[in-house]
């Protein structure tokens, strides 16, 4: 089974979110990298200050197998994006959890409350496995 | 024994890297009109030292370009069951029609009377492609499938904006090519995807709650592309025309149903032929292809010009350029003629029997391999497939923690190419294999017994799945690396010294 850390919360689609009062970090998962594959490229389409919705595609990731959409998982203003993925994809796949951040969201308190937390995540993934 | 055997591999140079200064393989004739100066007539243009073309003589040149073939795979060589391909065999007859003096050495430039019978063999094959799918008109200019499913969309918002209307949404459905998005963005219109009903094929109360009056179209490809027909087109078509719509067929399945359902009765209003898939022209290497697209008498007047004009007289054929309504041309002169002989030389060859007999194979073959490596690689759906079966490792990766790529790469050993890997992505572990109509039993039985092979060592000895292949002049390439930081070009040496000395 996939790493999944209690501390952070989940989207369906395969993506985690740490929340520091307000601030949300966003990455995907280590079982969305071991359907992806060797990560090839990672496009960022927003820039610091843009408004994100929740459901709204933020971003591409590229792999040798596939081209999948990165979501915001909540509404909120970019404060950081990770630079450093652009020019070493790789780093996905060495830590998704870590140094492989993608962007970080000024969001409403609380907002991730309503995300997956790593049991109800692990169930997801159970219940795709099937 | 597998036929699939190591062949004489040399470790060929780049062409620059052969031959020697001066070595020639070729012999001018003398010159025989006056000398120019290049300096005089281009000034700056003109070229200060000799392009650094490679030195070598004739048999040089032909060994290096026979030996870099033979490290291919080809549909001359080997079994290419590369789903949503359609790597048919093209017939050599082909080749024959498209070599023969009258249509090889004909010139655009020359005056239509004296090319009657080459627009009579396009007028033909119009007919005829339109005869197969069942629509009104079919064009001929496109240059390749994109480009007709390109035309088809603009020759749909030409029929809307004829109307006074700018329809903006394209529905399509979750498991179409990604070329359909792609036409729609061209045109500024809006792809709106849509997910299948749950038994993998269009459900028309979810169409039915999708349309409205900014929809322009519905793109479907039939049999989509999970390999099943769209039992629903009929329905949905009409869904579709009372709201004032239209719909586009993508063609490149048209191989599961030539000669045994037309498009047209189905209410599709323009599709497009992939004549490299369906009508054995070669898929080339990004060379001259050809996608005619058919249509209806509705978007006649839109289609690209000019059009080949039939009447009567000694000149029975002729271009008609005075199309005003037309979405213009989309390729210099008429297309690419070359492969509209070898199309036609293949629907003639065939005959109305032969070609419903080749959509029976091909359908009989794809169900042949679902049926006899079920066992090994469950299909994705367990239902009778059309021209291609999906099949699913998952069984296998659980167990052994084999991925999709390590026995698709192992095939390669067994002498097979192939099949599409990962695609749908809707199914995990997806093997798209397509053996298509001209493959005999016993290929199929091989590439079947390599199959089951591959699911013998995945668990007794995964290493040679990991390390295959290893009777190819290159063993595994890293793709990651080759993605993560490619070398775009390649420069000899000796160029970049000529350069700097001619400057």
């Amino acid at each position: 089974m996939s790493n999944v850390p209690d501390s952070l919360r989940y989207t369906s689609d395969h993506e985690w979110t740490k929340d520091e009062g307000g601030r949300v970090t966003v990455g995907i998962t280590a079982f969305a990298v071991e359907q992806l594959g060797d990560i090839t490229l990672v496009n960022i389409d927003v820039k610091v200050g843009d408004d994100l919705e929740a459901g709204k595609a933020f971003g591409t990731i590229e792999s040798v197998k596939t081209l999948s959409d990165l979501f915001a998982p909540v509404s909120g203003k970019v404060v950081a994006v990770n630079a450093d993925l652009e020019s070493k994809p790789e780093l996905v796949n060495e830590d998704c959890y870590g140094k492989a951040w993608m962007i970080t969201l000024d969001a409403a308190p609380g907002s991730t409350s309503a995300l997956l937390d790593a049991a109800a995540y692990n169930a997801h993934l159970k219940a795709t496995a099937h | 024994m597998f036929e699939g055997a190591r062949g004489f591999q040399f470790h060929e140079k780049s062409i620059f890297e052969s031959g020697a200064p001066g070595r020639t393989g070729v012999s001018l004739a003398p010159l025989d009109v006056p000398a120019v100066n290049p300096k005089k007539h281009f000034g700056a243009f003109a070229r200060g030292v000799p392009a650094a073309l490679p030195e070598v003589s004739e048999p040089e040149v032909t060994r290096h370009f026979v030996r870099l073939s033979q490290y291919n795979f080809s549909i001359d060589t080997q079994f290419y069951p590369l789903g949503s391909c359609t790597m048919k065999f093209n017939p050599k007859v082909n080749e024959w029609a498209a070599r023969l003096r009258g249509f090889a050495q004909l010139h655009p430039y020359m005056p239509e009377s004296m090319w009657q019978g080459g627009l009579e063999l396009m007028a033909r094959l119009e007919d005829l492609l339109s005869d197969i799918v069942g629509m009104d008109h079919v064009s001929l200019q496109p240059a390749a499938g994109a480009q007709g499913e390109l035309a088809g969309l603009m020759m749909i918002r030409a029929y809307h904006q004829s109307k006074g209307r700018t329809p903006k949404k394209v529905l399509i459905p979750d498991t179409a090519h990604g070329t359909n998005p792609a036409s729609c963005a061209l045109n500024g219109l809006t792809a709106v995807p849509f997910p299948s009903g749950d038994d993998g094929i269009i459900d028309p109360a979810r169409v039915a709650a999708m349309i409205d009056d900014d929809t322009a179209a519905i793109m479907i490809t039939n049999p989509n592309t999970i390999g099943l027909f769209e039992r629903h087109l009929p329905t949905i078509s009409k869904m579709v025309h009372d709201r004032g719509a239209l719909v586009y067929g993508d063609g490149a399945n048209l191989n599961a149903l030539m000669g045994r359902a037309r498009p047209g009765d189905l209410g599709i209003d323009v599709m497009q032929f992939n004549l490299h898939k369906t009508f054995t022209t070669p898929h080339g290497g990004g060379g001259p292809g050809c996608g005619p697209v058919a249509f209806t008498k509705a978007l006649e007047p839109f289609q690209p010009s000019p059009v080949i004009r039939r009447s009567d007289g000694p000149s029975r054929y002729s271009l008609d350029y005075n199309r005003p309504h037309s979405i213009g041309r989309l390729r210099s002169f008429v297309g690419n003629f070359g492969m509209m002989v070898r199309a036609y030389a293949y629907i003639r060859e065939m005959g109305a029997e032969g070609l419903k007999a080749a959509t029976d194979l091909a359908v009989l073959n794809a169900n042949y391999v679902r049926a006899t490596i079920g066992d090994d690689y469950p299909a994705a759906f367990d239902a009778l497939c059309m021209h291609e079966v999906i099949v699913s490792d998952k069984r296998i990766q659980k167990e052994t923690g084999i991925k999709t790529l390590d026995i698709a790469k192992r095939l390669i050993d067994f002498g097979f190419h192939p099949p599409t890997v990962y695609f749908p992505l809707v199914v995990p572990g997806a093997m798209m294999i397509e053996p298509t109509e001209t493959e005999s039993k016993e290929t199929i039985d091989q590439f079947v017994a390599a199959m089951k092979q591959i699911a013998v060592e995945a668990r007794e000895n995964p290493d040679k799945l990991r390390e295959a292949p290893t009777t190819t002049r290159i063993a595994r390439l890293d793709e990651a690396r080759a993605a993560r930081k490619p070398r775009l070009r390649w420069s000899p040496p000796v160029v970049e010294a000529e350069t700097a000395a001619g400057e």
